[in-house]
């Protein structure tokens, strides 16, 4: 008995051989081929490499929600992933998000983020932690269960990172945009791979000027390089609300920041790229029409 | 260097409404806009330069009403940072879709934001219209207030409009009395961060305005993206807008416009140059944000 057929009967029973001919012709639409008959064979693979980290940026990847099964579906397989992947040891990857900053008082740490460098084509730092350090700059030790773990450093300071995506938590649109542009750069078109090259420059370049990052840079890079121009993305950025507009100009409460990076890599007078924002439109819809399942 | 943008159209143009044109700058122009899309659910608020806590002091508002848009009528020539609101808009006020005006480094803002929303959470997707204005250089409050209590001789509270044009910045009062001083005394208290500003009329906008290049009471648009050739049809064809041909020869139409642009931009490009070669020889770079 087919597949079919047994579900007719799991359905209906046994009817008449002429009710069976109808109910066939009904159910047929019911039954349909799989969505993905053959995988994808040009994805890139990507994985989610966990150090000293709340898991918040895994969890910002996943707020893409349908867009994460399309990147899965179309663009990347994830091939390491504690939470997410059944795979024990890092395996060679394309591109390596790395969460957390590495506690170095752990050799298992150390010796995964060499792990990780050596088997990534491209280390992507993911979030406050990888990038600055973020709030484990602020650990001091003596915490349950290893009150020993007190050495918290960003992953930039122990190998070389290719990208940076600030902020605490990195924003799931951030992510998608990194994860989508790696793929054109190592699968694309000359034109795709220029563009996506145009587009993670800057955060290449970030990824290139250091471990350090604190709403201080609002003054010390763009206020007193005379760069300011008051309008309060840094303020709309901070996840602590440690800046506010005041006269025009940002007021950072340093006791409240974290060191996440995002207030100044947001700023439009950090970087900003003629090339690639004169392109908004085309690069929205681009966007917009790959993330079509 | 891109002078005047991409644009798909330019109009000389004014609000279809009298009421708008009452308190408006020129033509009233972003407040027809916005109120337009805010009454055919375009948007579901905007942000703007409402009032502040002292006069022409401009605060960024989130309007979800006509009333509120109203409120915010008219140029404030000081520093709004509507961008702080941007996230915030999609919070506490809930906004799916959302409005906003701005100078060019607000629009430019903007599109980086949308681009590279690194701390801009969910906030992407949720950019309905993006309003530009033309600006030269703006002036934070402090500057404005000397220019206008000192060299105007005028009180804050008794000033009724502001105004720059014509190579002159003028302070209307209630009497009508007005107070003019050259461009010229304003440039030391303009904010340096306009110094190094490569946009004049905000060629990352949906939809950019100003007031020069047109005659008094109307305002030059330029039209630029495909949401903002849709929204600004939409709104002349239903009357919210009278939109005419600009005057695209005239010494006072788009060359005035294409000259200004000119005027910034070559001369915020030589302060870029200077910047990367040192102020002064022997001195070293200062650092330059565009890639």
């Amino acid at each position: 008995m087919g597949l079919l057929d047994k579900l007719k009967c799991l359905l209906f029973g046994k009817g008449s051989e002429k009710n069976q001919a109808a109910d066939t012709r009904e159910q047929k639409p019911i039954i349909k081929k799989p969505k993905e008959e053959k995988p994808v064979a040009d994805k890139i693979t990507v994985g989610h490499v966990h150090m000293s980290g709340c898991t918040g940026c895994l969890v910002s990847l996943a707020d893409n929600y349908e867009g994460l099964l399309t990147i899965l579906d179309k663009y990347a397989d994830l091939v390491y992933c504690l939470t997410l992947a059944d795979v024990r040891h890092i395996p060679k990857m394309d591109v390596a998000l790395v969460e957390g900053s590495v506690c170095i008082n752990d050799e298992c740490s150390v010796e995964e983020i060499l792990e990780t460098r050596e088997n990534a084509a491209i280390v992507v730092a993911l979030g406050g932690c990888a990038c600055y350090g973020n709030t484990t700059r602020f650990c001091r030790g003596g915490q349950q269960n290893q009150p020993g773990h007190e050495a918290f450093l960003p992953i930039g300071d122990l190998i070389k990172v290719d990208v940076y995506i600030p902020a605490c938590a990195p924003t799931p649109q951030q992510i998608r945009n990194v994860c989508l542009m790696a793929y054109l750069l190592l699968k694309g078109n000359k034109e795709q791979q220029a563009l996506a090259t145009a587009y993670l420059t800057p955060l290449m370049n970030l990824a290139a000027a250091g471990t350090e990052a604190c709403g201080c840079d609002l003054m010390t890079e763009v206020i007193n390089q005379g760069l300011c121009c008051g309008c309060g993305s840094c303020a709309a950025a901070c996840p602590v609300r440690a800046v506010t507009m005041q006269n025009g100009k940002p007021q950072v409460e340093r006791d409240l920041c974290i060191k996440c990076g995002s207030c100044y890599a947001q700023c439009p007078r950090s970087f900003f790229s003629f090339d690639v924002c004169g392109q908004y439109e085309s690069i929205i819809k681009l966007i917009g029409d790959v993330m079509t399942p | 260097m891109d002078y005047l943008g991409q644009y798909k159209a330019v109009f000389k143009a004014k609000s279809g409404c009298e009421d708008v044109l009452k308190k408006s700058q020129d033509g009233g122009i972003v407040t027809s806009l916005f109120a337009y899309a805010l009454e055919k659910g375009i948007i579901d608020g905007a942000i703007v330069a409402g009032p502040g806590s002292e006069p022409y002091k401009p605060e960024p508002m989130i309007a979800t009403t006509v009333e509120e848009l109203f409120a915010a009528r008219g140029t404030k020539y000081s520093i709004s940072p509507n961008l702080a609101l941007i996230k915030e808009a999609t919070r506490s006020y809930g906004l799916d879709k959302i409005g906003i005006v701005g100078t060019p480094c607000q629009c430019q803002a903007v599109r980086k934001g949308q681009l590279y929303p690194i701390g801009l959470r969910d906030v992407p997707d949720k950019i309905a219209l993006v309003l530009g204005i033309f600006c030269m250089e703006n002036f934070p409050y402090q500057g404005l207030y000397q220019m206008v209590e000192d060299h105007c001789a005028t009180k804050m509270d008794n000033v009724t409009k502001m105004d720059i044009g014509k190579g002159k910045f003028s302070v209307y009062t209630e009497r009508g009395v007005n107070s003019a001083i050259p461009l010229k005394v304003t440039h030391k208290y303009e904010q340096p961060g306009c110094h190094v500003c490569l946009d004049y009329v905000s060629n990352f906008a949906d939809i950019s305005t100003g007031s020069v290049g047109s005659p008094d009471g109307w305002s030059t648009v330029f039209v630029r993206s495909a949401v903002g050739e849709k929204v600004w049809n939409d709104a002349v064809k239903a009357g919210w807008i009278v939109a005419e041909e600009a005057d695209l020869k005239g010494q006072f139409g788009i060359p005035m416009v294409d000259k200004l642009a000119h005027t910034k931009i070559d001369g915020n490009a030589k302060t870029l140059e200077a910047r990367k070669n040192g102020l002064l020889k022997g001195l070293k770079p200062l650092r330059n944000p565009y890639i």
